[in-house]
């Protein structure tokens, strides 16, 4: 049972050839291009939920922040997507590897700092010693803003990453548990499916809260430098 | 009996079973021509289901369910092993 828990994380490769490339581009398919003043309806829809997200989000920034709009609610829109297609039966969700969440946090972190770098050098360096601090107590302060900056990148890639897997492993846990319940006491089993479904229900809500948090972490840091 | 049409230009559906092995070799199957396959079917698809006035929930899900479909055929091997048989 313990392989077959971790098998859906492998890197899905068919014939030695990773079509993992090929599963990371699908959810692009799904947002067809906007050409006319008048779109069908799936264009509609999604063109109304990117407005509603861009107004929540971009508005906090100043004119220099929002030049990251693009990436950001690209962003937001990847993960979403990739995470909402992995909850379908059998699919890999490339957010589960941690190499890619990393791949995503890193730059983007990395790019809040050294613009802030860029444009405000004091503010940037007086963000490591809060106000106020009594005089003995800086050295110590000093190390541990800095790590504590440090740890942002690994913190975003990890929240998504262990988020998601573990609410893939308690769906396959709990999943298993039912079908083995039943051949022993039917209401266990019963109990144990709306467990299933409950379950089911917050890992979509965890899909796009996660994506959600991961994009407002970047502009967060992006407001702080910009 | 010889074909007013050229063999070239026909579209599947008018070929003669006979001549369909010859029909087969000559369609394009060079990078640029196998590309233009993708986009002609991508382009079928999305007009004939999504870009219409009232496109509705199964053009997506039809999508979906090929997505499903074919990561089930990719793990199958794994999956063999899970089926409910006395000797596996």
């Amino acid at each position: 049972m313990n392989e077959n828990l971790f098998a859906s994380f492998i890197t899905p490769t068919m014939m030695g050839l990773p079509i993992v490339v090929l599963i990371i581009m699908f959810p692009s398919m799904l947002f067809p291009s906007t050409g006319r003043l008048v779109n069908n309806r799936l264009v509609s829809i999604q063109q109304w939920l990117i407005r509603m997200t861009t107004k929540q989000m971009m508005t906090i920034h100043s004119k220099k922040g929002q030049t990251w709009t693009l990436m950001l609610i690209s962003l937001i829109m990847f993960i979403g997507s990739t995470n909402l297609l992995g909850l379908l039966p059998h699919s890999f969700t490339p957010t589960t590897q941690l190499s890619m969440n990393l791949g995503m946090a890193i730059p983007l972190w990395a790019g809040t700092v050294i613009l802030g770098f860029r444009h405000k050098t004091k503010a940037s360096l007086a963000h490591f010693l809060p106000q106020g601090t009594p005089l003995p107590l800086i050295p110590m302060l000093i190390i541990i803003e800095t790590i504590s900056l440090f740890i942002q990148p690994m913190a975003l890639a990890v929240r998504l990453t262990a988020n998601i897997t573990a609410g893939h492993l308690l769906i396959h846990l709990i999943g298993g548990a039912t079908l083995a319940l039943m051949s022993i006491s039917m209401t266990t089993a019963f109990i144990t499916f709306i467990i299933l479904i409950l379950l089911t229900v917050l890992e979509f809500a965890v899909a796009l809260i996660q994506a959600y948090v991961f994009t407002l972490l970047v502009s967060l840091y992006l407001h702080d430098n910009t | 009996m010889a074909s007013v049409v050229p063999l070239k230009e026909k579209r599947l559906m008018e070929v003669k079973l006979g001549e369909l092995p010859s029909w087969i070799m000559m369609r394009d199957f060079t990078p640029k021509g196998i590309a233009g396959a993708f986009q002609r079917g991508y382009h079928r698809y999305y007009n004939k289901y999504i870009n219409v006035k009232k496109g509705g929930v199964a053009g997506v899900s039809m999508v979906l369910a090929a997505y499903v479909i074919f990561n089930y055929c990719r793990s199958y091997k794994e999956l063999k092993h899970e089926r409910r048989r006395k000797y596996h």
